[in-house]
């Protein structure tokens, strides 16, 4: 293409918009269903039940140490089919782009995602381009929409959830809430992290049970907050051991400086199952087995006794309550 | 304490050995969230209370202050950059959150640098950075002043909200404020101040002080040590944060201080003006100063409300003594700003007690 950013022109319908969808889009997404090149691409149906899922990617920086918004947009979308119990199959990919967003830039989210999709074995069936005036976008946004099919059995829901399960974490917790925080250029420190974010079907899909009472994937507002919304949904509590929580001691030592609580730090590639009794030792052993759980630990319980509460017991026995957070997450100036 | 390290059990054992009925303070609200954090209340005994200061500087910005920044950021062509905390904080007509909803240029950042930045990319606009906190953030401003000087950047000033520590501590204990026996001191100010600066709290008033760091051990610690002095009526500034804090504090931060800022009489949400309690910029960098630059009036209107953060922040009131506490007055709906900074004591309590 002669032009090295997006116009608007591109988004206008005509023969740039082709130009830009065969040479940026298919080039790196390529799969036989797209190849159609149908208004709506066509799939053979399977056996099971679909799991839908939907969600929007607005990410700043684009590119962060450990990934960029496409790997983001397609791993966030896997995940979330992931911890339903569904194996991912079809993804959808809708771009909103900025008026001078360097094409170079776009080429590199596109490749990443075509990476990452082909990395997880999901094809993106269909997608979508918008230009916006400059000034009226942040760069990119991108908007992915995931199918993936359930086995029959599979029925994971905190309503399923009963006291004395056991809460399995899949490893230590905030590393891309504080990358992101640091890759913004906007903390007085340089730091060697990395985001974890990672599609989880593998390390997830395997765990299938019947004793898996429900997963969920602690991304904004972390662990805390995904746990209130459990206890929340379920109307029982939670009583955490903090000793048994994995730490990275790099998150550790930032968050501490700048008042940070990892507990309440965005993951992009872990995941809390819910397990019964029995079955939480399998649990564990199989997410320690996966390069991607090997951190994995038993964290605490589900109780009846505090409805809708979130509980950690501290190493110095005291207890304390992990209330929901109430806005961002803020460093602290004093 | 003589160089044995403590366990927490012994540090426990030793506070219910020497405990009676006694106040002590903790100035900063990092120790604030500290002890709610560890749940270090469950571990001492009752006759041993901890009350929360003015440590927290979104708390300590007045309504008027608010309104101030509030006046500025409306102003066309103003683009204001402050902390985070700061944004839900209620001035008497409104917050930072609720104009930058109807339009106005209000960006969050987590350093004035970052804002010098952004003025150098827009030069087209005012780019005024809204600096709150203690002689600990005051520094950081200094040097993106001096940075702004440098690289002749002069679409950058500073509205200056930042305030000093030990004149607040000065005024609460002049009141004849009796509810306080000692301080636990905070380690991040003290760590530029050093200790001299609060040695009149000891020598003249009676008042137990430890500077004190913010892991569970450094707390309990600092209330042993406060204790310790309590009992034998020694009363002096002791540094338990000896990692952290030098006698003399950080010469090259003091020098910044010095230079850049000069202290101004400012008004403190709950405890009302206070001499030489602000640092406002120094006549040599007036350029630099939002208040001249704009032409701002200091002292609007105050309108009263049923918030009892001022008898919080001076030890009278506990966080659920308040009548709107967790009713009317929520993180997601502040009424007094005790409730909206992460290190206010109304936050704390609501976050982690109850
Ligand atoms: S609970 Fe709210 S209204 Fe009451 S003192 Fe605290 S901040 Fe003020």
């Amino acid at each position: 293409m002669d032009q090295d950013c997006i116009l608007m022109s591109h988004g206008a319908g005509g023969l740039k918009t082709y130009q830009l969808i065969k040479e940026i889009f298919h080039k790196h997404f390529a799969n036989p269903i797209l190849a159609q090149e149908l208004d709506a691409s066509l799939f053979p149906s399977a056996p099971g039940r679909w799991a839908m899922t939907t969600d929007s990617f607005v990410v700043k920086p684009l590119f962060f140490p450990g990934g960029d918004i496409g790997k983001l947009s397609v791993c966030g979308t896997v995940n979330d089919l992931a911890v339903s119990g569904a194996k991912p199959l079809y993804l959808t990919s809708s771009f909103i782009m900025e008026e001078g967003f360097p094409l170079i830039d776009l080429e590199k989210i596109v490749a990443s995602m075509a990476h990452t999709a082909r990395e997880a074995g999901i094809q993106i069936v269909a997608g979508d381009t918008k230009v916006v005036e400059k000034g009226s976008g942040d760069g990119i946004f991108i908007t992915t929409t995931g199918l993936g099919l359930v086995p029959g059995e599979i029925d994971y829901s905190p309503q399923h959830m009963r006291p004395g399960d056991k809460v399995i974490i899949s490893g230590p917790l905030g590393q891309h809430g504080l990358t992101i925080m640091a890759a913004r250029g906007s903390l007085p420190v340089s730091t060697s992290l990395v985001s974890d974010c990672a599609c989880l079907h593998e390390l997830l899909n395997p765990l299938h049970s019947p004793e898996i009472r429900c997963m969920r994937d602690p991304t904004r507002g972390g662990l805390a907050t995904t746990l209130n919304e459990l206890a929340l949904q379920s109307g029982l509590g939670f009583l955490l051991e903090e000793g048994a929580i994995p730490r990275d001691p790099a998150v550790e030592g930032l968050a501490d400086l700048l008042g940070l609580d990892s507990l309440y730090l965005a993951n992009e590639g872990k995941a809390v199952v819910i397990a019964s009794p029995q079955a939480a030792p399998r649990v564990l052993a199989q997410l320690r087995n996966h390069p991607l759980g090997r951190q994995a630990s038993l964290i605490g319980e589900v109780t009846g006794e505090t409805p809708g509460q979130v509980l950690l017991q501290t190493d110095l026995g005291t207890k304390r309550v992990l209330r929901m957070p109430a806005g961002e997450l803020l460093p602290r100036i004093c | 304490m003589p160089g044995k390290v403590k366990t927490i059990g012994d540090l426990i054992r030793g506070i219910k050995e020497k405990a009676r009925p006694l106040r002590f303070m903790e100035v900063c609200g990092t120790h604030t969230m500290a002890i709610a954090k560890y749940g270090l209340r469950q571990l001492l005994p009752a006759e041993i209370e901890l009350l929360s200061g003015p440590g927290c500087p979104v708390c300590v910005t007045s309504q008027s202050d608010i309104d101030l920044a509030l006046e500025l950021a409306g102003r066309p062509g103003v683009t204001l950059f402050t902390f985070g905390d700061m944004l839900r904080v209620p001035g008497a007509s409104g917050s930072l959150e609720t104009i930058r909803a109807r339009g106005a240029n209000v960006i969050i950042c987590y350093s004035a640098l970052e804002c010098l930045q952004y003025a150098v990319n827009h030069p087209q606009e005012e780019i005024v950075f809204l600096g709150v906190g203690f002689e600990t953030t005051a520094p950081t401003v200094a040097v993106a002043i001096e940075q702004a000087l440098a690289h002749k950047v002069n679409n950058f000033s500073v509205l200056s909200f930042h305030k000093r520590v030990v004149p607040a501590l000065q005024a609460l204990v002049s009141g004849g404020n009796t509810a306080i026996d000692g301080f636990l001191l905070p380690g991040h100010v003290s760590s530029i101040l050093g200790q001299e600066p609060y040695e009149f709290l000891a020598r003249e008033y009676n008042k137990a002080c430890v500077i004190t760091g913010f892991t569970a051990e450094d707390i309990l610690l600092g209330i042993l040590m406060l204790l310790s002095q309590v009992e034998n009526k020694s009363y002096r500034v002791e540094i338990q944060y000896k990692r952290g804090v030098n006698p003399e504090g950080n010469p090259q931060a003091l020098a910044y201080l010095a230079k850049y800022f000069t202290p101004v009489e400012t008004t403190w949400r709950g405890l009302g003006a206070i001499p030489e309690s602000g640092l406002g910029l120094a006549e040599a960098y007036k350029d630099f100063d939002a208040f001249r630059r704009f032409s701002l009036q200091l002292g609007r209107k105050e309108i009263p409300t049923a918030c009892s953060c001022g008898e919080i922040l001076k030890g009278l009131k506990k966080p659920v003594e308040c009548v709107l506490f967790a009713k009317q007055c929520t993180p997601l709906e502040p009424v007094g700003p005790c409730m909206v900074s992460s290190e206010g004591s109304c936050a704390a309590s609501f976050y982690y007690g109850r």
